[in-house]
């Protein structure tokens, strides 16, 4: 602490020199970490383990990033943000990306001058209601009590919701999560309403989860994804990518397990493009030929990653649903590597 | 006429009656509660209304407390042994109790460092709390504050060496020179601290941390429990003098003194906490380099200081304020000097009327440090509001984990409040 006083005091002289600052990749290989910025903590996408290692589906992004740029998927440093200081911890450089599930949104890519490089999952607000209500959709919800965290755009959306409807409710105003969850169980409302996947992790946690249903409704469109600064566009280039490295992994059957096998060189000349052994994509990215293999060996495939934080056999137990890939149906469809 | 009365009465006792127990009812506990509990009617009503109310909370939480379950590993597990009957989950309290107490990435193996640190701090305190202890003692407490730091942080012991050298070093010159003026004592003093700081930043080999004997640790890695002290402890020791020498700069008669005090007290004063945690956290990172910024927590105890030094100065105005006029003028008709009479006459008193209003603002203070949590900072409250209930093992328990806050918080600062009033009895020089 003292000692960062004096270097500090020597830092306010220099001001001016450091202000010309190199590209972010190069300062991340030249510091030889990476400064990702996760949540807090939420069940399955970002939280630390009993022993204080992070793990989830957020950090599974960053871990994977900082494989392909550094070569270890443990050279992350993890900054917890809260939903205040995410953004200006992203501004102010003092993370490179911020993988927080963050929705992608017109004024935060443009006026916040943000650059988002995907999504990394599609979420969208539901409606949870005890089972013995006897609901099967959000339409017959008309006079329900609906608790709902203030000053968010789930309040926006369930207000056009109800009006397109033509239905009314009563607003419970809660703060947190933590509050509505009690709330909730207490019976101070009928429904609970937040994005999916929170009301799936929610829903784990009680004791009798099955006594609780959510609603098919989804009301509105959350697309989850990591950010980065707008004007440096080659490191947005190795994030999007990464991202995309994953997604097409699982599209082309590439997995952890057979990662070793393939990289020996394959019938499908795109594994081949990805997996550096034909074609020069990590040289144009700035990364050496095995960056994507690298990336894939961290945690595995989107598919993997997906399974092992949120899946179906986790207790959070979300289905793919919307995140399955595009020829299951699903939404994900990355570029081609070519 | 002697005889007069001879007969008059039938009978009178010529020795006392031997000493019998009061009655049942004018004695031992029923006199007590007949007079403490049950005096009026309103007040028996009262009584039975508070006996019922405790029962009620009693009845339902000693059920839960002594059905606690305290050896799984998870909530549901809990939920498994526990099959449907009350019981609390301590559980989490077992399995995480590191993570509340040191945040979750101290290392494991330097737990005993802020654990020696912490029984230093009493070693240190104990001069400063209780003066009837040797003097002798303060001189330990002179240099705690670097062997804590080094302590807590680790790396090379140059910083904290060099640090304490600094301080030597400033506070040799201020002696040198306060003889001829006090504000040539005090800057040159500041001076040569700096200059000691600063030249000596450059004799610190870089990367002399890597190999130190003791492991460094950054600012973020702490967390817990530990933050809390250490946040309370350093913004109340140094917001005291702080808040002293504000307090007398706004009585000065020098106007541009004067005016720099008011304009700061009334300013901090003016803006809550949470705000100038967040241009601690955030606004001041956009005024630094990305990669040389003022460490975190330092930032956050400049800013919490600041906080209650504006408070704590004027908890002491108010206790200058309350001085009779006579005793200033019976200092200058002695011919002390300003220093001598603020030393001697003035502060000695105004801050003994100041106490109960110091405590109030340091246990005001001490609970303030889980703000930080809102800057993403783990202390106690951050951990279980963030990791902990975040995690999927222990998501859903609220009242073991908080319950157990509260009680930590409660120990320390009934602690304060107690040492407080035994503060106030031993300095009671008036007869009242």
């Amino acid at each position: 602490m003292k000692k960062s006083v004096i270097f500090g005091a020597l830092t306010v002289a220099g001001l001016a020199a450091g202000a010309a600052a190199a590209g972010t990749l190069d300062d991340v290989k030249a510091r030889g970490t990476m400064n990702c910025g996760v949540t807090t903590g939420l069940a399955g996408f970002a939280a630390p383990d009993a022993n204080g290692v992070w793990e989830g589906f957020d950090v599974s992004v960053c871990r994977a990033v900082a494989a392909a740029v550094l070569g270890d998927a443990t050279a992350v440093e993890f900054v917890p943000t809260t939903g205040k200081t995410r953004f200006t911890a992203l501004a102010s450089g003092e993370i490179d990306m911020l993988a927080r599930n963050t929705t992608w949104t017109f004024s935060r890519d443009v006026d916040l001058k943000f650059t988002f490089v995907g999504v990394n999952y599609y979420d969208g607000q539901g409606f949870m209601v005890p089972s013995e209500l006897g609901v099967s959709s959000a339409k017959e919800l008309d006079g329900a009590t609906v608790c709902i965290q203030t000053g968010t755009t789930t309040e926006l959306n369930l207000a056009d919701f109800f009006r397109a409807n033509n239905i009314s409710y009563e607003p419970v105003p809660i703060e947190t999560n933590a509050e509505a969850q009690q709330q909730y169980l207490a019976g101070a409302c009928d429904v609970y309403t937040t994005d999916a996947s929170g009301l799936a992790a929610t829903r784990a946690t009680f004791e009798d989860p099955t006594a609780h249903v959510l609603l098919p409704e989804i009301i509105s469109k959350e697309p989850l994804g990591p950010l980065v600064r707008h004007g440096d566009n080659e490191w947005g280039d190795v994030v999007r990518w990464t991202l995309n490295a994953l997604i097409t992994a699982e599209e082309l059957g590439v997995t952890s397990a057979n990662l070793a096998e393939m990289s020996g060189g394959s019938a499908n000349p795109e594994i081949n493009r990805l997996l550096g052994t034909e074609g020069s994509l990590g040289e144009m990215l700035g990364l050496d030929a095995e960056w994507a293999k690298r990336a894939i060996a961290a945690g595995g495939n989107y598919g993997e990653v997906f399974e092992k934080n949120i899946g179906e056999n986790t207790p959070i137990a979300l289905s793919r649903g919307l995140n399955a890939q595009w020829t299951d149906g699903g939404l994900l469809y990355s570029p081609p590597f070519r | 006429m002697s005889d007069t009365h001879e007969n008059s009465v039938a009978f009178v006792r010529t020795e006392t009656i031997p000493e019998r127990e009061p009655p049942f009812t004018a004695s031992g506990p029923v006199k007590w509660m007949r007079e403490n509990l049950f005096a009026t009617p309103a007040n028996s009503i009262l009584t039975v209304l508070a006996l019922l109310f405790i029962y009620l909370i009693l009845a339902k939480t000693l059920p839960w407390m002594l059905n606690g379950i305290w050896s799984t590993d998870s909530l549901a597990a809990c939920r498994e042994i526990l099959d449907g009957s009350t019981g609390a989950c301590f559980s989490v309290l077992t399995e995480r109790w590191n993570q509340l107490l040191f945040g979750f990435k101290y290392p494991a193996e330097f737990y005993w460092r802020p654990t020696l640190a912490l029984v230093l701090l009493a070693v240190a305190g104990a001069p400063v709390l209780f003066f009837d202890l040797p003097r002798k003692l303060l001189a330990f407490t002179a240099v705690y504050p670097f062997l804590a730091f080094w302590l807590i942080w680790g790396g090379t012991i140059l910083v904290p060496i060099l640090a304490f050298v600094g301080v030597v070093a400033g506070a040799m010159v201020y002696k040198r020179l306060v003889t001829g003026s006090f504000a040539a004592g005090f800057f040159g003093g500041i001076g040569a601290a700096i200059v000691v700081w600063w030249v000596g930043g450059f004799l610190i080999p870089e990367g002399a941390s890597d190999n130190a004997m003791l492991g460094a640790v950054p600012s973020r890695d702490l967390g817990g429990f530990m933050l809390n002290m250490m946040l309370g402890v350093t913004c109340v020791s140094l917001s005291v003098p702080i808040g002293i020498a504000l307090a007398l700069g706004r009585q000065s008669s020098m106007p541009l003194i004067k005016v720099i005090c008011v304009v700061f007290i009334e300013f901090i004063r003016g803006v809550p906490l949470i705000t100038l945690l967040f241009v601690a956290s955030v606004m001041l990172s956009y005024f630094f380099p990305p990669e040389s910024t003022v460490d975190l927590f330092l930032r956050v105890v400049i800013m919490i200081t600041m906080f209650s030094a504006a408070y704590i100065a004027e908890v002491i105005r108010g206790g200058l304020a309350a001085l009779p006029k006579g005793q200033f003028e019976g200092a200058d008709s002695l011919g002390l000097d300003y220093a001598q009479a603020t030393r001697l006459i003035i502060l000695p008193q105004a801050l003994k009327i100041s106490i109960p209003g110091i405590v109030n603002v340091a246990v005001g203070l001490f609970k303030d440090t889980t703000l930080v949590s809102v800057i993403s900072m783990f202390d106690l409250v951050g951990m279980i509001r963030g990791p902990i209930l975040a995690s999927t093992e222990w998501n859903g328990v609220y009242w073991e984990l908080l319950g157990f806050a509260a009680l930590l918080f409660f120990v320390v600062c009934y602690g304060i409040s107690q040492y407080s009033q035994w503060l106030e009895r031993r300095l009671a020089t008036d007869h009242r």
